[in-house]
């Protein structure tokens, strides 16, 4: 762990992006007792327009709360990833969700492109665990937080009754990025 | 830590747990983005400790129950944003002229007018100074992280009542939203303070006769004493009356009972100040993107310091005074067109040139920006 890794999830309002966000951070603050903080930013409509959640994690107390050269980018759409890519730190990473964004010729961080929606539908058969996957992935090609850190983290925020598909979601994120490393 | 009142809170959530330890016992609300999780966690938890939520038909309203139940004996307070807080006035200034203890807390967003309702902004820093008309006593106080929004939430209702005053709590949407880690208090070892009592339970006729520190010792309603609440100028009494002198004595009193217990009210931190050359000074959530300024620019063997008012009005001026000295350059960021910085250009005068670094875009101010104005860039 460094003193301060900076995390940008970004997509459409209604992708629960906040909602990843703030359990990346408690698994970090709470289950890892790492330094987390956790900001966002969105507009006024319920679902739909542009759609931000940013966690700082280090091991020294966090001052400024937001993400100015993120070391690791998540873009579901491409209007997040036009937007904000440019800000990486060079040699960062960024997870594109692969229907959704087109991949750049070349860049100077590292791409990862998973069809995380495509995997929603189909292996879990619901659009809305998307942020669970998401969070699955980062853990995985990270390991910012430990995936039981992550797991109970899951358990604490998701609504009752809906634990199994969001745990289940979680370790769906976890195997396809470990296909993707092997790929 | 002790973990079992360790909790990952947002800054809004940290104030109505702070409320809640504070004693708070009534809330009078209308909901506005970013303000509205304290509303909604106070109306989870006040029903839990014995404590009333209401949500009023608007801010108007909401700030007279407000003021209601205060005289009533609650722990009184409610939560809005700049709008809200604009509609708040008029009745603020009666809380102010009755002494009547309240917390209003203002999560503050982009105006002017509904302006942009889900970005930071720090615009209302001189409006709840003089937001209401007259002169008025007020205590105004912008925490920055959420553990101390939580703690600061504990100390506006204590100021509150020991001063019979309104206390303004500002926030901003960056610390009302933003989630951190905090530790709650021990409700065993939290030092509550309790608004004056009168000498004698029934019959007092004299409820705004002063104690040592200058606070009327107001009974409160349904406990036996007949007295008058008012707007209009008044004497010991409470009711109204033309006479100067009575009336000259009200206005310095209402002043002193803040200005003349200001130690008992004043907080600040000063980081890495003593041996600074350039000082930043800033308050809210702007001063997370300060320290983060000086760190950086102390590791690139630069003597810079953060100056951070918790308290913003009554003025820390012996400590500004103080923490500038010697200084040859004084950075003030803040999200706004300059505010705070005219209170201070005030305290400082000129000697010492002052840079402002200002926005108003939705966007926080960056620490690169204050190290450009720290740099002279």
């Amino acid at each position: 762990m460094v003193e301060r890794y900076e995390i940008r999830l970004s997509g459409a309002g209604g992708q629960g992006l906040v909602l990843a966000g703030v359990i990346l951070s408690e698994a970090a603050a709470i289950f890892d007792d790492f330094y987390a903080v956790q900001t966002q930013s969105y507009g006024p409509e319920a679902r739909g327009g542009a759609s931000k959640a940013e966690v700082v994690i280090g091991t020294e107390p966090i001052s400024y709360p937001k993400a100015t050269q993120p070391d690791l980018l998540l873009a579901l759409n491409q209007q997040s990833y036009d937007k904000y890519a440019g800000d990486t730190k060079k040699n960062g990473l960024v997870i594109i969700e692969a229907d959704s964004v087109k991949p750049p010729a070349s860049t100077d961080f590292r791409l990862v492109a998973i069809p995380i929606i495509d995997l929603a539908r189909k292996k879990i058969g619901r659009e809305v665990v998307v942020n669970m996957i998401s969070l699955g992935i980062i853990q995985e090609l990270t390991q910012i937080v430990n995936y039981e850190s992550l797991e109970k983290a899951v358990l604490r925020r998701v609504p009752k009754g809906t634990e199994d598909i969001n745990t289940r979601a979680l370790k769906l994120g976890r195997e396809a990025a470990k296909e993707f490393k092997e790929e | 830590m002790n973990t079992k009142r360790v909790r990952f809170v947002q800054g809004n959530e940290a104030c109505a747990l702070g409320a809640i330890d504070a004693g708070c016992n009534f809330f009078g609300g209308y909901p506005i983005s970013p303000s509205s999780e304290i509303a909604e966690q106070l109306s989870a938890l006040l029903p839990r400790h014995e404590g009333k939520f209401i949500q009023m038909e608007d801010e108007i309203g909401a700030m007279g129950a407000v003021i209601g139940a205060a005289l009533a004996g609650a722990k009184s307070m409610t939560a809005t944003s700049g709008p809200g807080f604009s509609l708040k006035q008029e009745n603020l200034g009666m809380a102010c002229m009755a002494e009547v203890p309240c917390v209003i807390v203002n999560v503050m967003r982009g105006g002017p007018s509904t302006g942009a309702p889900t970005s930071p902004a720090q615009a209302d820093v001189l409006q709840a100074r003089w937001g209401t008309h007259g002169d008025h006593p007020i205590i105004v106080t912008a925490p920055t992280t959420v553990q101390e929004i939580y703690h600061e939430s504990i100390r506006a209702f204590n100021l509150a009542e020991r001063f019979r005053n309104p206390v303004v709590l500002l926030l901003d949407e960056i610390n009302g939203h933003m989630r951190e880690k905090i530790e709650l208090c021990d409700p065993a070892e939290i030092e509550l303070w309790h608004r004056p009592k009168p000498p004698v339970d029934k019959n007092w006729e004299r409820p705004y006769e002063r104690n040592e520190e200058g606070v009327p010792l107001i009974p409160n309603f349904g406990t036996g004493s007949r007295f008058h609440v008012t707007g209009l100028d008044h004497g010991l009494t409470g009711f109204p009356t033309g006479d100067p002198k009575i009336r000259q004595a009200l206005h310095h009193a209402l002043i002193a009972k803040i200005e003349d217990n200001r130690p008992l009210i004043l907080k600040n931190e000063a980081y890495m100040v003593d041996d600074a050359e350039s000082l930043i000074i800033a308050y809210g959530s702007t001063a997370r993107s300060a320290r983060r300024a000086a760190d950086i620019l102390r590791k690139e063997g630069r003597k810079v310091g953060l100056f951070r008012p918790l308290t913003l009005f009554p003025t820390p001026e012996e400590d500004i005074l103080r923490a500038a000295a010697g200084k040859k350059l004084i950075v003030v960021p803040e999200m706004n067109l300059g505010q705070y910085v005219l209170v201070l250009r005030r305290i400082l005068g000129r000697d010492i040139p002052i840079i402002q670094v200002n926005r108003t875009d939705g966007d926080p101010i960056t620490p690169d920006q204050i190290i450009a104005a720290v740099q002279g860039r």
